[in-house]
């Protein structure tokens, strides 16, 4: 058993030839991912206990005779930004160091009860605020591919563990790209569903109307796998969708003929050149497939940076003022008052990136300037969701790149945060509609750098968007 | 747009959040250079168009209604298990009116 490269199809198999058990599987995935992760920093936390007991119950069901569930043994990491009960939740904030959440995520419990093996908490930037991963108190997270570059962000670490082998799948959050572009940085793929088809209830909030949980796997159907088994209607979260879950594998490997695909030439604007010759070659092997590619305008997409930058910190602002030393965060000492010890707590507490947001966020809320920014930005949303509405008239989906350059350095782009933003120039957009998208690996660099693909489809398509990414990973491979 | 100390020191206090000195400058000149980027919305008339908070789909408008029933609650001593200070089945905080 190599645990590094192993895929789920591999240990149902391992699993049903009695080559190992689901405790022996959990207990080396564990050791190897210890002994690994000094180079990364990839996990904060690993949950030895509530693996082996997961693991254990899923060898004694195969004991039994009776089936494991869709994600029977499989090691799984989970973003530290997803509550588990009894299993530190750090938020990779000051703030949550010691903090020990007292239930378990929808998204968590529904992963455990397909079989799935949770085996430790993901690095990531502090309340998911990055798109590199130095924004964790914890210390950032290098990636595996090059141990000098960013892995993305703000899932980083679950990106990373599953490029370095340390996991065969891992659970993440996306907000304005924070699944699709770790996952392209990392070489992974990641899934970004319909907002609302997974539920949020345990996910420490960012931004309400932005935020989602999602999959990273080594490959397309993995990811297809864990999504089917957390998403559909939860009574604990109201904004979770009640449209039915399809079959997500049922049709993954049917032909993608005859499909149409759109590419938003805005998209291909201030593109580096190798990764637009990379997305080229798979666009050709699309085609080849028996896909039909047009142009598409998405003609809002220039806006849409400064418009989710309004809307992500004005609901960030809301949302991490229950941070305040009264509840669950640590408090900051010598705070004479209740005033003190909310300034004090949040002042000492929280990273450079949420302040900045935190401030940028109470201002555009802030008094005779609410409307000159955060409703203007609710209404560049809606124009910005109707280009997509009637894009995915003309097409199936559209493809475009995840980020206009590869992973860069560490360090690089630390002191212009304006640069940094601009790495989600292409993520944002689908966080901002709502719609599937995804990330798919198609090539490396001259350096040996990943690049992504991003596929996306209309609300609550994910099958035909799995299809096409199954069809592109098994013609390219 | 040129964010001033005062500035941040206003919008920091509406925030509840203390901000150091250099912190303070440093912050002004990055939210400076935010704003300014973000105020490329003003280009666009938007007059028309209806403000949209949040990503709606066809549902009845009752759809995320529910009976209002008791369901299982978390026991309070592990609410409090995580809280700085607790007593008596409650968050303790520092005093909040000065007399």
């Amino acid at each position: 058993m190599n645990v590094a490269s192993l895929t789920m199809d591999q240990v149902r198999d391992g699993l049903a030839a009695k080559e190992f058990s689901a405790a022996e599987l959990a207990r080396a995935t564990i050791e190897y991912a210890e002994a690994e992760n000094p180079k990364t920093n990839a996990y904060l936390t690993f949950s030895a206990e509530r693996a082996m007991a997961a693991a254990m119950a899923v060898d004694q069901k195969i004991a039994a005779g009776e089936d494991p569930g869709p994600l029977g043994g499989v090691p799984i990491a989970v973003k530290d930004v997803i509550l588990t009960k009894g299993v530190r939740t750090t938020c990779a904030s000051k703030l949550l160091e010691h903090y020990i959440p007292p239930y378990d995520a929808t998204a968590v419990l529904r992963l455990e009860a397909a079989g799935g093996i949770i085996v430790g908490k993901t690095n990531c930037d502090e309340f998911a605020m990055g798109g590199s991963n130095e924004n964790s108190a914890f210390g950032a997270v290098r990636n595996p591919v090059a141990l000098d570059r960013v892995p993305g962000g703000s899932s980083g670490g679950s990106a990373a563990v599953v490029a370095q082998g340390t996991a065969v799948a891992s659970l993440g959050s996306d907000t304005g790209g924070s699944i699709r572009q770790p996952a392209s940085f990392c070489g992974v793929v990641g899934v970004t569903p319909t907002y609302g088809r997974v539920s949020r209830y345990g996910l420490a909030a960012f931004a309400s109307s932005l935020d989602h949980i999602g999959p990273f796997a080594r490959n397309v159907k993995d990811t297809a796998r864990l999504l089917q088994a957390i998403a559909g209607r939860d009574p604990l979260d109201s904004t979770s969708a009640g449209a039915p879950v399809p079959d997500y594998l049922v049709e993954l490997d049917h032909p993608v003929k005859g499909l149409k695909l759109g590419l938003p030439v805005e998209y291909y604007k201030g593109l580096d050149g190798e990764s637009a010759a990379l997305i080229d070659k798979a666009v050709e092997v699309l085609k080849k497939l028996g896909c039909e590619v047009i142009d598409v305008s998405l003609p809002h997409t220039e806006y849409a940076l400064a418009t989710y930058y309004i809307i992500c910190t004005a609901e960030a602002s809301s949302n991490l003022a229950r941070y305040d030393g009264a509840r669950y965060t640590s408090r900051a000492t010598d705070s004479p008052t209740l005033s003190d010890m909310y300034r004090n707590t949040r002042g000492s507490g929280f990273g450079a990136e949420c302040k900045r947001r935190i401030m940028l966020g109470t201002y555009v809320l802030s008094h005779g300037y609410y409307d000159a920014y955060y409703l203007k930005a609710q209404r560049v949303r809606n124009l910005i969701t109707q280009d997509f509405a009637k894009a995915f008239t003309q097409v199936d989906a559209l493809i475009t790149p995840v980020s206009p350059f590869p992973a860069f350095k560490l360090g690089e782009k630390l002191d212009d945060p304006l640069a940094m933003y601009l790495a989600d120039i292409y993520t944002i957009t689908g966080d901002l509609a709502g719609v599937p998208c995804m990330s798919v690996p198609c090539g490396k660099t001259a350096q040996g750098l990943p690049v992504g693909m991003q596929i996306l489809a209309s609300h609550f398509e994910e099958a035909k968007m799995f299809r096409i990414a199954q069809a592109y990973e098994s013609a390219a491979s | 747009m040129i964010f001033t100390e005062k500035d941040v020191r206003y919008v920091a206090d509406l925030a509840n959040l203390r901000l150091a000195p250099e912190e303070i400058q440093r912050m002004a000149q990055d939210l400076g250079s935010i704003v300014t980027y973000i105020e490329k919305l003003k280009e666009l008339d938007t007059s028309n168009v209806e403000p949209m908070s949040q990503v709606l789909f066809d549902a009845e408008e009752t759809a995320t209604l529910r009976e209002d029933v008791i369901g299982p609650t978390i026991p309070n001593a592990e609410v409090l298990a995580n809280a700085p200070a607790a007593g008596a089945g409650y968050f303790k905080v520092p005093r909040v009116i000065e007399r």
